[in-house]
């Protein structure tokens, strides 16, 4: 097997607030390969977002990388100077934000903006560079582009800006894309459209993608593998039909409950209790412990570890562990009679 | 008295926008709506941002006096002049939770609020009670009355919004996207709060929203709107199964379903461009330029609702 295109290894960012250490991601390791989509889900305050944003290395302070590395193609990027850093971001991985509203810069043209990126990070000069942002505009759907070039980005609806974002992302042919809840802030048919536009760049350029998000239908519909994050850790991963079909965390199995179904039937949801971890105050074992109507004595305690629940599974959940023990005495049981 | 808790007939609501020095044109974010809930119903209004579900809500509780229309609650039209009698028939719980309740007060001054502005209690114990009760009903207790609010998370907050909204013993609640702003996980709890007091005190809601799973749990019935007017309305199982109207249709093909293998299998209808601008209506049909179907009848007539079948209207 080659090297995987991009291995997150046993990664922690910290958060030094007045009320102590944050912990916002809290050893999370995973590896992506080329031209694959991961999507993370998990809820606000999981460590999504701050895993992308220490994968870029755009932690606003007081963030830091405290630990861990990010290889890609084997070299570690968090060593990186930062020039190497801006070589880095844009060329090899680009990110898209939330919020097309506010990550577009107000006084400067469309594109200004698109041709800034292109003229830093390859040899095109100015008149390619222009043609370039033009052809990117047209490959993210926008119409009448030499108009938008112009434009300000007051004058485009919001899912016109996420197409922006997105061309000016794409315009180094990035190796890696990094979507940060690409269209929480967008209608559900300019959704639809963004969404639909992802899956075929991705599948015209090949990039791999790193879609983080909270809506598990984004995910169930865009993803080869899913990462299932709660208070900075993983606790379950594996491809997207194990994860739905599958779940082997309390946690997961939680949220499939407590989300409406498109279906006829108005059957009550379950919602998960409580409410979640305060991470300043990190309980001692399993962070989902307080939430988990299955919680065991070793939960409080212990830290359960990851798992393979087979070949494309894995889970940290104490009751897999149960499950096992469990098993292999009914197994003595049943031998025994 | 009527069949109908709250009726809407052709309500309009415009907001005049300068567009010169001297001039200004109205936009029409409501333009000709009319619905009405029986009591202990819920209706769910749908559409995307920016189509005026927002401001109906708001107009039937008179906090935008409506350019034309009527409300009638229980039969009764309310007016500029009354509105103040129905403020506790008629209650609002808003989006946000983070900016709806006032950070200076403590949990119980926020939900004795009402109770004191409309004089209803008479003794000091008499409203501690009521408030210890509200908070209960919505499953918080006597002893977060007296923090404030940035002591609780976004769930626990959207909750003493609905306790505040309830303090009046209301009979009819608009819900403005009560949920959109918290986690999935916090969503089901909130969900599952307003079926429980729904079937305890036997309120009516208005429950907007743009997330059609949500809204398609919790309703009885649906009311899709799109720029400024109700373009279908029907069951809520109806909608979902059978949409009729070709924007109705495209929303729903667009909704991401949790679910691998369905999404792998399902046809999207894409809808092409964006909504058009309010300030400049397209002529006819407001759907007309984004419609797959549109024809020349189209550009010329503003269709109405009519009903197809039993308790389902569409306007195309």
């Amino acid at each position: 097997m080659s090297t995987p295109l991009l291995q997150v290894k046993n990664l922690c960012t910290s958060f030094n607030v007045d009320s102590g250490e944050v912990r916002a991601v809290n050893g999370i390791s995973f590896n992506l390969e080329k031209g694959k989509v991961l999507g993370i889900v998990g809820e606000s305050g999981s460590g999504k977002s701050v895993t992308a944003y220490s994968i870029m290395r755009i932690l606003v302070e007081p963030g830091r990388i405290t630990g861990g590395q990010i290889l890609f193609n084997g070299e570690d990027i968090v060593q990186y100077s930062r020039k190497q850093m801006r070589e880095f971001r844009g060329k090899r991985v680009s990110i898209i934000f939330q919020d097309p509203m506010t990550s577009l810069n107000p006084v400067y043209t469309i594109g200004n903006q698109l041709r800034e990126a292109i003229l830093l990070h390859t040899d095109r000069n100015r008149e390619q560079a222009n043609a370039r942002a033009l052809e990117m505009l047209q490959l993210v759907g926008v119409n009448e582009p030499e108009k938008r070039l112009k434009q300000y980005p007051y004058e485009l609806s919001g899912g016109m800006r996420q197409r922006v974002m997105i061309a000016m992302a794409l315009a180094c042919e990035p190796d890696i894309l990094i979507a940060d809840e690409p269209t929480t802030a967008l209608d559900v048919t300019i959704q639809a459209q963004i969404l639909e536009l992802m899956q075929e760049l991705q599948r015209k350029m090949g990039m791999a993608i790193i879609m983080i998000t909270h809506d598990l239908g984004v995910i169930a519909d865009m993803c080869d593998e899913i990462i299932v994050m709660y208070a900075g850790r993983i606790c379950e991963r594996g491809t997207a039909d194990e994860i739905f079909y599958n779940p082997r965390h309390e946690y997961t199995k939680g949220l499939m409950r407590s989300i409406p179904r498109l279906d006829t039937n108005h059957a009550r949801l379950i919602p998960i209790a409580g409410s979640p971890v305060d991470l300043t105050n990190m309980p001692k074992g399993c962070a989902f412990a307080s939430r988990c109507d299955r919680c065991m004595k070793i939960c409080l305690t212990e830290l359960p570890e990851e798992l393979d629940i087979n070949d494309d599974h894995k889970a940290a959940c104490w009751m897999n562990v149960k499950q096992v023990y469990d098993e292999a005495a009914a197994e003595k049981e049943a031998e025994s009679k | 008295m009527s069949e109908y808790l709250l009726e809407v007939r052709d309500l309009k609501q415009y907001f005049p926008v300068r567009t010169g020095w001297f001039t200004s044109k109205p936009l029409k974010a409501v333009d000709g709506v009319s619905f009405a809930i029986k009591p202990g119903e819920t209706l769910g209004l749908v559409g995307e941002s920016g189509c005026g579900k927002t401001t109906v809500g708001r107009t039937i509780l008179h906090l935008y006096k409506p350019t034309a229309g009527e409300i009638l609650y229980n039969g009764t039209p309310v007016t500029p002049q009354n509105v103040r009698n129905f403020r506790q028939e008629m209650q609002i719980v808003f989006q946000d939770p983070y900016s709806s309740l006032n950070p200076r007060m403590t949990v119980s001054d926020i939900v004795g609020e009402p109770l004191d502005i409309h004089g209803l209690y008479s003794t000091r114990e008499e409203r501690a009670e009521r408030i210890t009760e509200l908070l209960n009903l919505v499953g918080l207790n006597s002893d977060h009355a007296r923090r404030y609010a940035h002591e609780f998370s976004g769930g626990q907050r959207q909750r003493i919004g609905i306790a505040r909204a309830l303090a009046v013993n209301p009979k009819f609640i608009v819900c403005d996207e009560p949920v959109s702003a918290l986690d999935v996980s916090i969503q089901a709890q909130v969900i599952n709060t307003f079926e429980d007091l729904q079937k305890k005190l036997g309120i009516a809601y208005l429950f907007i929203a743009h997330d059609l799973l949500v809204v398609q749990h919790i309703s009885q019935r649906i009311a899709v709107m799109y720029l400024g007017r109700i373009v279908e309305i029907a069951d809520a199982d109806e909608v979902i199964a059978h949409p009729m109207h070709p924007y109705t249709q495209s929303l729903i093909s667009a909704i991401p379903i949790p679910d691998p293998n369905t999404a792998r299998t399902r046809k999207r209808i894409p809808l092409e461009g964006d909504v058009p601008s309010p300030l400049n209506m397209p002529s006819g049909c407001a759907f007309r330029p984004r419609c797959r179907y549109a024809t020349e009848r189209c550009a010329k007539e503003c269709p109405s609702l009519t009903e197809i079948a039993p308790g389902h209207q569409i306007a195309c």
